[in-house]
């Protein structure tokens, strides 16, 4: 397999999107991406595109299509793909793949949503069909449901009072929106850098004991990047930032996964099989972009990678051990809560944040210094099932 | 492919009040909802078994902003039934219930009928009400 490194990255705003298609929006990506590389458009060769709810968000099937059409490609392999959350972070693996291989030299790859047209009550029930249609979906779980789940089992497994579970959970929720806060990307620019335990506790209750404040909020937007072999790579950037590994896992109903829920074997083998490509260790990582759809989901995340140990990942996050000078600062851009979550395009958002800190060019107060040598993105797909993992390093491993 | 048990019989059962599920002849783990194959092992001869619809509570949530075409606030949890299986449902709680509920001993008690646009039909939901 060749090394392949990221050459290009473009990103919309994440926000509300009124006036934009979800194809215009991946064209105003992926056309940044292309320009930040130099690509032209017919040196692209392949064409993937995450995308998880277009079909309901704006009757878009099939948006690879139009989305070749709309940035004028050529006539070439264009290909859609479907992960949930974790769409656009499986695109790019595939694209990582087709360079990888051989197949081609120049791919561009990303994701794009609008989950806003959908409204609320749509927007719930269509993220709910990434669970089992009759088995799960008619008891009326919700996705906030799941990690409300989540976190009530969390706290009986590891035996941490829920009150004291929940304060743990609320520091995720106000160093995610203060990174986000400093994000010109992001969609809670500017709001919310300053937020208290009591702040998130008494927001709303969305799902018992998730409450508005521990949940990312629903987002339009885009994101892409370019990936290109390593031997053409410095042809068009002084900073590649290369692919290391990548993983991939996936789960089923919530049921079979019974206490490990609240550490899904399913991402514990993604992060693995990425580690273990890239021949690094948790210990080695100096940046991580990591799926915190909720609160708990992040500590989850944390303890499945193998960051902290055990129903101890929200006292490290507590304790700061996952802000810079931490332990391994953690979703700088703001993450999901704090930047947003348009879910197709959540994935490849996560590639370019990590892209942007490697360059040293993470807005002020969310740069990690000295500038990171190794990153990671972790997404997750439907209640952990899609996982996918990628490590990002400024060398080539 | 045979199956022991279809979705579509699945749901019959219960809605009849009846909890069916799958057991593997080698490894003896009782799937449910059943799958083609057993949770455990993998193997593919399975034979179908009822359960006694009786559990412990492991973890639920009070779903405040419902899907489109249902209506809250409703209780969801899973219930590790004594046969093993985790099963998503529907509760019966009591108002204000929070952590404490967890471990209690809970048996079906009943199905929630439902349908939307997207749901290819009728579909049925365990609900689980505590146990005296």
């Amino acid at each position: 397999m060749r090394k392949v490194a990221v050459v290009g990255i473009g990103h919309t705003k994440f926000g509300k999107w009124e006036n934009r298609t979800a194809v215009e929006l991946f064209a105003e990506a992926a056309t940044q991406a292309m320009q930040d590389a130099g690509v032209e458009g017919k040196e692209i060769e392949a064409l993937f595109v995450g995308s998880a709810l277009g079909d309901f968000g704006e009757g878009q099937a099939m948006i690879q299509t139009q989305c070749r059409a709309e940035l004028g490609l050529g006539l070439i392999p264009s290909t859609r793909l479907e992960g949930a959350c974790a769409s656009s972070t499986v695109a790019i693996r595939n694209a990582y793949l087709w360079v990888a291989s051989g197949e081609c030299d120049v791919v561009l790859a990303g994701g794009t949503e609008r989950v806003l047209p959908m409204g609320t009550p749509l927007a719930t029930r269509t993220f709910a069909m990434a669970m089992h249609a009759y088995y799960e979906v008619p008891a009326g779980l919700t996705f906030p449901g799941v990690f409300a789940l989540v976190a009530r089992l969390y706290s009986r497994v590891y035996g941490i009072p829920l009150e004291r579970l929940r304060e743990q959970m609320a520091h995720v929720s106000i160093q995610n929106h203060r990174h986000g806060a400093r994000n010109p990307l992001a969609q809670f620019y500017g709001k919310y850098e300053n937020l208290k335990v009591e702040d998130v506790l008494n927001s709303r209750m969305v799902c018992d004991p998730l409450t508005l404040l521990d949940c990312c909020p629903f987002t339009d937007g885009a994101a892409a990047v370019v990936l290109c072999a390593e031997e053409k790579a410095r042809k068009y950037t002084d900073t590649p930032i290369y692919i290391l590994g990548t993983g991939q896992g996936t789960g089923g109903p919530m049921g079979l996964f019974e206490e490990e829920l609240v550490k899904p074997p399913s991402r514990v083998a993604s992060a693995r099989m990425a580690f273990k490509k890239a021949g690094l260790e948790p210990k080695d990582i100096q940046v991580l972009e990591l799926h915190d759809c909720f609160t708990s989901a992040e500590l989850v995340a944390l303890e499945a990678m193998g960051f902290f140990p055990e129903g101890k990942a929200g006292e490290a996050v507590e304790d700061g051990q996952t802000e810079i000078g931490g332990k391994i600062p953690t979703n700088m851009s703001g993450g999901l809560i704090g930047k947003g979550h348009p879910i197709g395009a959540t994935g490849a958002s996560q590639v370019c944040m990590i892209v942007q800190q490697m360059r040293g060019e993470a807005p002020k107060g969310n740069q990690v210094d000295p500038v990171p040598e190794f990153g990671m993105v972790d997404t997750m797909g439907g209640a952990y099932g899609t996982l996918c993992h990628l490590i990002l390093g400024r060398v080539k491993g | 492919m045979s199956k022991a048990l279809w979705t579509a019989e699945y749901e019959e059962e219960l809605r009849k009040g009846r909890l069916l599920g799958v057991r593997c002849r080698k490894c003896g783990t009782v799937t449910c909802p059943p799958l083609a194959t057993c949770r455990k092992c993998g193997g593919r001869e399975l034979e179908r078994v009822e359960l006694s619809g009786r559990g412990e509570l492991m973890t639920f949530t009070v779903v405040r902003v419902p899907p489109e075409g249902m209506e809250g606030p409703y209780a969801v949890g899973l219930i590790r039934t004594d046969e093993g299986p985790w099963v998503m449902g529907r509760l019966e709680l009591p108002e204000g219930a929070g952590q404490e509920m967890l471990g209690k001993r809970f048996r079906l008690a009943g199905v929630f009928v439902w349908s939307d646009k997207y749901s290819a039909g009728e579909r049925v939901a365990p609900v689980f009400r505590p146990e005296p």
